[in-house]
């Protein structure tokens, strides 16, 4: 017996505009990269567990290497030494991809406003959301995931690049790599 | 203290600072410190640490550098003190501890002291292209500095690979494990060779999650330090809380009421307990069990409703205060932890019987990634991973503390050393923790949870908020911070993961002038190599695991 979708819909046909159609499937099944450095990914444990189960947003599929992801969920504090590890696994995923930063170290620093932290991750990679918190809690995790599916929905298209172009990071002077 | 034999050949070539610490001469050092070792027994070096006295009393000298160690029977410590000439040299002792090579190349790479003989003296935990040292008090704090390339690490492979025969590299594979590897349980770079899939050689890169908690400590003053202190070993926040509170009241001279020492005792154990719990449970993912995941981390969560009713956060809980505990139990708190335990008992139990006697299990860890007894102790590791090799070497029980040495409760240890001592040791101290709490429970005795000490406890809110000398005291304390008097002082507690301590010099204001916590993931970590080389990758994996680095502690 049929079940879902074809349950409901049997043989009949669906209309709808093809761009409405991908970013569906694009929302209902992110594939994460967590590149997840301190605290914050201890609580994004907690994130994928039982209790808060990312899979109820069809985020589950925690992928470790980058060309199989395409949200990017940085989770920790980000030094200089490891910046340009965070730089080029960004690059190594594949477009469209999505980034959150997750916690007061990637946003900004965090309470780290030393000579070995990065402030703020998005001088390096572009960023999509931000989550606060020290580490945010589990549901600020899932918030931040809802509002990335909610960009794919109402604001973006496939005829548009998602890439922008005019971004320019501290370690994307080509000449310096 | 039991120096003798280091008094009678030193006799006249040494004095004792007022801190207790000996005091020798740089050209004296590698003989003090052998007589120091064999004959006295003071074999495990704890830490080496150097102290900029720019800003303090550079009469004597600019730069000291330190070196902390421990008897053989684990009770006593000894301190040795060194202050440098204007060459900043001094003779490297790693071929008496090998604790010593990362703590020499950590003093390197944020003092800017060179260490004679070195192996390797390279940095360790700031990036290659850093300009400067940046412990040093003429280092701005906020003056970072871009790194554009990760190191290839080839210089330490290359010679590496030639002391084991390898003329051309053509045959063998090399592969970065890490920084970003799901296994590497944070930001651990292991840079192996390999043939076929066994692993030649190893090297290993720390200092991708150094966040400089040591500058930022020579920043704030002492109660502003405890939230840094949570971001140390995360997985069990408060034994960190719990480590530099005592320190520093060791440092005050005072003792904190007894409701406050069993309150620590209790959410302290509890915090072991759930670091445990995390260290398996990500364990037997690598190893492929994920069910045991499930089992395993479901209890935390129950624990984490627990603390954050209790203290307000889930993980980085800051509970702590210098003279005591911030709040006292709520109420219904003795149901919610025996709810917890009893949740934490249920995991241990159901993931036991899926692997204890599970033929997987065991040809996955027995004989895996051995540590033996000798090299263990050289190499400075304590703890869970010491206990495996079989030394039954527990601060709580060597040198009680908050009135350990009344509870009852067994020390596991292990025998050959392997992974799968290691885990087991694991298993049976949740078990002896729960324990050591349901105990604690029983004899919790009513009463202040903070010391009543106008200079070191902030007063109630109510006389804050009513009378004119509550909010000076509240003001002087919160702008100022607990005033410690000046000196040099080292002490520690039984942490997760082994001897966590905190070595801090005051200069009597209420900033500390230098704080360095003895981390014992840095000194298990420098042991990866070795148990490593001439294994499969897939076992190197389970070996990390086992050692449970956390890397918040490990690059600090």
């Amino acid at each position: 017996m049929a079940v879902g979708a074809e349950a409901i819909f049997g043989n009949s046909v669906i209309t709808t505009k093809l761009d409405s159609a991908i970013s569906w499937a694009r929302e209902s099944s992110m594939w994460p990269y967590v590149f997840g450095t301190a605290c914050c990914a201890i609580e994004f444990m907690s994130v994928a567990s039982s209790q808060y189960d990312i899979s109820r947003f069809g985020a589950e599929v925690v992928r470790f290497s980058p060309r199989q992801a395409d949200l990017m969920i940085v989770a920790g504090t980000i030094s200089y030494k490891q910046a340009p590890v965070l730089k080029r696994i960004y690059d190594q995923m594949t477009e469209p991809k999505w980034v959150i930063s997750a916690g007061a170290c990637a946003c900004s620093g965090g309470f780290y406003d030393n000579y070995t932290t990065v402030q703020g991750i998005d001088s390096i990679i572009p960023v999509d959301v931000y989550i606060a918190g020290c580490p945010p809690r589990p549901e600020a995790f899932l918030d931040a995931l809802i509002k990335i599916q909610e960009l794919q929905a109402k604001k973006e298209s496939i005829i548009k690049d998602r890439v922008v172009k005019n971004f320019k990071g501290k370690l994307d002077d080509s000449k310096k790599l | 203290m039991t120096v003798k034999n280091f008094k009678t050949l030193f006799e006249n070539r040494y004095f004792i600072e007022d801190s207790g610490a000996f005091i020798v001469e740089k050209s004296n050092i590698l003989d003090a410190l052998h007589v120091i070792k064999n004959r006295d027994n003071y074999t495990l070096l704890l830490d080496m640490t150097a102290v900029d006295y720019l800003k303090k009393d550079s009469s004597k000298a600019r730069f000291a550098v330190i070196y902390i160690l421990r008897h053989s029977d684990f009770s006593q410590i000894l301190m040795l003190k060194v202050y440098l000439d204007a060459t900043l040299t001094l003779p490297s002792v790693t071929s008496l501890f090998k604790s010593a090579n990362w703590a020499e190349r950590e003093i390197w790479d944020q003092y800017g002291i060179q260490f004679q003989n070195h192996p390797n003296l390279k940095r360790i935990l700031n990036h290659k292209e850093f300009i400067g040292h940046p412990l040093c008090k003429d280092y701005p704090i906020t003056q970072g500095q871009l790194c554009t390339k990760t190191d290839d690490l080839m210089d330490e492979m290359t010679p590496l690979l030639k002391s084991k025969g390898y003329e051309n590299f053509e045959d063998l594979m090399f592969l970065n494990l890490g920084p970003a590897h799901p296994a590497s349980h944070g930001t651990i770079r292991n840079f192996v060779a390999l043939e076929g899939e066994t692993i030649v050689s190893t090297v290993s890169e720390i200092g991708y999650l150094h966040r400089g908690f040591e500058k930022s400590c020579e920043n704030h003053t002492y109660n502003q330090i405890i939230p840094y202190t949570d971001r140390l070993n995360y997985c069990s926040a408060i034994l960190n809380n719990i480590a530099f509170a005592h320190t520093v009241e060791g440092m005050l001279g005072v003792e904190i009421p007894q409701r406050a020492q069993y309150i620590r005792v209790i959410i302290g154990e509890l915090s072991r307990a759930i670091d445990h719990l995390v260290c398996l449970a990500a364990m037997l993912v690598d190893m492929g069990a994920l069910t045991n995941y499930w089992y395993l981390y479901n209890p935390r969560e129950s624990v984490y409703t627990l603390l954050s009713k209790l203290t307000g956060a889930r993980l980085t809980n800051s509970y702590m205060r210098i003279g005591g505990v911030s709040r006292d139990f709520y109420e219904g708190f003795e149901e919610d932890l025996r709810y917890s335990l009893k949740d934490i008992q249920k995991g241990v139990g159901d993931t036991l019987k899926l692997i204890a006697h599970n033929r997987i299990f065991h040809d996955r860890t027995q004989n895996v990634g051995i540590i033996k007894k000798d090299e263990a102790l050289n190499r400075g590791i304590t703890g869970p991973n010491l206990r495996a090799c079989g030394i039954a070497y527990d601060l709580r029980v060597a040198k009680p503390y908050y009135g350990y040495d009344t509870f009852d409760f067994n020390i596991p240890i292990g025998s050959t050393g392997d992974v799968y001592d290691r885990m087991m040791v694991r298993f049976e101290e949740i078990e002896q923790s729960i324990y050591i709490i349901k105990q604690a429970m029983k004899r919790i005795p009513k009463g202040d949870i903070m010391l009543n000490n106008h200079s070191i406890a902030l007063p109630s809110k109510q006389s804050v908020y009513t009378s004119i000398e509550g909010v000076m005291n509240q003001f002087k304390l919160i702008y100022e911070g607990v005033k410690v008097p000046s000196k040099e002082y080292y002490d520690a507690i039984e942490g997760a993961n082994g001897e966590l301590g905190f070595f801090i010099v005051s200069d009597g204001s209420g900033t500390p002038y230098k704080v360095k916590v003895r981390p014992p993931c840095f000194y298990a970590m420098s042991a990866l190599p070795s148990m490593i080389e001439g294994g499969m990758i897939a076992d190197a994996v389970l070996s990390l695991g086992s050692l449970n680095i956390i890397a918040g502690e490990l690059d600090r």
